[in-house]
């Protein structure tokens, strides 16, 4: 019997500390060629922790280090992980918005320079998306910028799988499809698939459990920096997964929902919209305490939609009634949500300072409060509110930015796909805390991708080119309808 | 095809261009003998310094950084260039040499201690000050013949001003705009982590912008001696304010590594004519500054409303 191939990637017993935070409890970790590895936890479980470490921008405290059978722990860098074939598709974005795509792509590529450069370094990005997304309409002369943040997802993605001089081994997807519509992650998952029948090897992070489930080979699960399970594929089941990630696995609310829905007329109005630019199509109308799903695929005017709302709630404007104040949570909490140098109180009391002024100032004791309120509400995981926001993970920094809307004056809460890169245990807490907030009278508009999401609304508006195309009340919501809508044009 | 012409972003690639040829129409409009070899010469004489000291802060406004010592800099190695390289040009030319080496210092430094650069520079401006008055007390000094020689070329057709800035706008912008190299330094700017991550040291880049920017510092100060013949520890002191809304003026942003050298050497041109506009405007110069300034916010109110429609 012939030798089994060296593994990619090695690590035993890596070990990371920051401060009194264990972020990696000692993990063993084996990546074998030609398979995609998913890899599971909650948010803080030390996934990201785990992939920085991998990818040479983080270096552990102790452990073994073995990438292709040798011993790199000593002197492992992140120009060292790209040479032995290693990349990293992070879960911030890393392209730089002032550069085009094919510069942005130059910068991973040292050895593509000289004349012609650009040319050269634009025919690798745009084969490589051609071959992934077909149809993207992305130029390599575009700057990034100037891009939605799904088809700049598909650019990094893109990237990560172009080769030049370094071979290619392992891409590390983290949260790939957080960004993309259904029908470019799609599109994503099979590409990587073909990439490992070829050889390839990759691991996955999702909080898509189905995505998991039906593109990984092997699954490993996390929970408070260590390795808790590790499995093939084949033996795990969505519930299996979810109470192994530590979270009590649960049939989605359905019905419970439904309750308001034939009282509907007699509520009052809290918002009647209808999307600008674009003639034709439904108006969105939202009554008290009702939970509106914004369906559809990504970037067809649902975000715009909200904005629209939005500036409607403090200015004038003849095609939007809005009653009462508004509140928004941003899906793209790095440039919209979060007040980067602020402390996690203050980003939670911001909306909500007239409420905390005393004297003209801000009472200090009112925002502890507030914060401390919130922290228990809603289970923002750290040891002291006072510390600076970028210390909590992605998805405790999207609860503090749900408890600064839902902690404000608010009558109305806007939504923008909010849960991207959540994990499922903070995702139904956060569906909980909107059932009961609506209950008590707020109003939710919500944008989201995901289906399972759309089973919290009471209504669902199926938005395609910018125009509602569908209005589904909660008894006729299906998934095949909401995909029905939003392609009718394509079909 | 028009609707690219129009773009928002095609249109903030004009408008350094345009509020250029604006301010021309309006001189040549006032005092039509302006319009004239002799008379470009003489409005664009002092373009050249000052396009030098634009380009060179735009090096550092594009990794987000701000020097607020261009202008001391400036003072100091052109009392450096009447005084030492004109004496003993080995001793001048290692001066000089030095004065590079003391800004990608200070680039290194503000990067391993992660210092404002603001602040750095803040303090720095009094050492080249300081330095600038020990080497030359007085005004005085004599320019070398070469430099002077260089400076006063008449050229056939074109002003020899005009003719330099195109030069100096075309080679950084081959440099920065369009080289491999020049996309990892402007990346910096846009996205440091990024770039860290894609294995490119951010401590060289730093260092190369810094010594960048001070090597157009020492070609803005020779050149700057080159026309006076003379030099003064405090000739450049408004270069600081002027290099800053060049780049500005020219497309530049503060953050965010969106720069453009062509645009920085237009605003530098733009500025500089201020100057002869409010003169042929009769306009006492003590007003100068401040219709400097009116023109300045009046551009950045046009960018702006130009942003407006983008977003």
């Amino acid at each position: 019997m012939p030798e089994a191939p060296l593994p990619i990637v090695d690590f035993s017993n890596v070990a990371k500390s920051f401060g009194a935070v264990r972020a990696l409890a000692g993990v063993d970790l084996t990546v074998r060629p030609g398979e995609c590895l998913g890899l599971v936890g909650h948010n803080g479980a030390g996934k990201s922790t785990l992939m920085n470490v991998l990818a040479g921008t983080l270096s552990p405290d102790s452990g073994e280090m073995r990438i292709l059978g040798e011993d790199i722990r000593q002197r492992y860098s992140v120009a060292l992980a790209h040479q032995m074939g290693i990349r990293c598709v992070f879960q911030e974005l890393s392209l730089c918005p002032n550069l085009s795509v094919a510069e942005n792509t130059r910068v991973v590529h040292p050895t593509i320079k000289g004349p012609g450069w650009r040319g050269r370094a634009g025919a690798l990005i745009l084969g490589k998306l051609d071959e992934i997304f077909p149809g993207h309409g992305i130029q390599p002369g575009d700057h990034v910028g100037d891009l939605s943040i799904g088809k700049r997802q598909m650019v990094e993605i893109a990237r990560a799988f172009t080769v030049t001089a370094a071979p290619l081994h392992l891409v590390i997807l983290d949260e790939p499809t957080s960004s993309l519509d259904a029908v470019t992650a799609g599109q994503l998952l099979q590409y990587m698939r073909k990439a490992i029948g070829q050889g390839a090897s990759c691991i996955l992070i999702s909080h898509v459990l189905g995505e998991i489930l039906d593109y990984s080979d092997r699954i490993v699960v996390m929970k408070d920096g260590g390795v808790v399970a590790e499995r093939p594929a084949t033996g795990f089941s969505r519930d299996t997964l979810v109470a192994a990630m530590g979270t009590v696995a649960r049939a989605p609310a359905a019905g419970q929902a439904a309750q308001a829905a034939d009282r509907r007329e007699e509520r009052p109005l809290s918002v009647r919209v209808r999307p600008k630019g674009r003639p034709g199509g439904a108006a969105l109308e939202a009554r008290r305490g009702e939970v509106i799903g914004l369906a559809g695929l990504a970037g067809h005017g649902q975000t715009a939609t909200l904005l629209q709302v939005f500036r409607a709630a403090r200015g004038r404007d003849p095609d939007t009634e809005v009653t009462g104040a508004v509140a928004l949570v941003a899906g793209d909490r790095q440039t919209d949500g979060i007040f980067p140098l602020w402390s996690i109180s203050r980003n939670i009391g911001v909306r909500s300072l007239r409420r905390m002024l005393r004297g003209g100032l801000i009472d200090p004791a009112a925002e502890a409060e507030m914060a401390e309120d919130w922290k228990r509400k809603i289970g923002i995981k750290t040891p002291d509110m006072n510390d600076n926001i970028l210390s909590l993970s992605g998805g405790n920094q999207q609860k503090a930015l749900f408890a600064r809307a839902l902690g404000s004056d608010a009558d109305i809460v806007l939504m923008d796909d909010p849960m991207r890169g959540v994990d499922v245990g903070t995702k139904l807490e956060v569906y909980d805390l909107v059932r009961a907030e609506a209950a008590r009278g707020r109003t939710f508009l919500w944008y989201t991708t995901e289906m399972d999401e759309l089973k919290n609304c009471d209504h669902v508006f199926v938005f395609r080119n910018g125009r509602i195309v569908a209005d589904l009340a909660r008894a006729e919501l299906t998934e095949e309808k909401v995909l029905h809508s939003s392609f009718t044009e394509d079909a | 095809m028009l609707a690219q012409v129009l773009s928002p972003r095609a249109l903030r690639a004009a408008l350094p261009a345009a509020s250029l040829v604006v301010l021309l129409a309006a001189i040549f409009y006032i005092q039509p003998r302006a319009m004239s070899y002799f008379g470009l010469n003489l409005m664009l004489q002092y373009a050249v310094p000052i396009a030098l000291a634009t380009i060179a802060q735009m090096f550092v406004i594009a990794i987000n950084d701000l020097d607020l010592s261009i202008g001391p800099f400036v003072g100091l190695t052109a009392s450096i260039g009447a005084t030492l390289l004109a004496s003993s040009p080995v001793l001048g030319v290692l001066a000089l040499i030095g004065c590079v080496a003391a800004y990608a210092a200070l680039g290194a430094l503000i990067h391993w201690r992660n210092l404002p650069s603001i602040v750095v520079t803040l303090g720095m401006s009094f050492v080249w000050l300081g330095v600038a008055v020990i080497i030359l007390p007085t005004p005085g000094g004599t320019a070398p013949g070469w430099i002077k020689a260089v400076m006063g070329v008449k050229l056939p057709y074109v002003p020899f001003p005009i003719v330099a800035a195109a030069i100096i706008a075309l080679v950084v912008h081959v440099v920065l705009m369009r080289s491999a190299y020049g996309a990892v330094l402007r990346g910096a700017g846009g996205n440091a982590r990024a770039i860290g991550r894609a294995g490119w040291s951010l401590l060289k880049i730093r260092m190369v912008m810094y010594a960048a920017a001070g090597t157009f510092g020492v070609l803005s100060g020779l050149s700057l001696i080159g026309l006076t013949s003379a030099a003064d520890a405090h000739i450049a002191d408004r270069y600081t304010l002027y290099s800053i809304a060049g780049v500005i003026l020219g497309g530049g942003e503060f953050v965010g590594g969106r720069v453009s050298p062509i645009g920085a050497v237009l605003g530098a041109l733009t500025l500089t004519l201020t100057g002869s506009f409010l003169i042929f405007l009769k306009i006492s110069p003590d007003w100068q500054i401040g219709a400097q300034g009116a023109i300045l916010i009046i551009v950045l109110a046009l960018r702006a409303l130009i942003k407006r429609r983008e977003g």
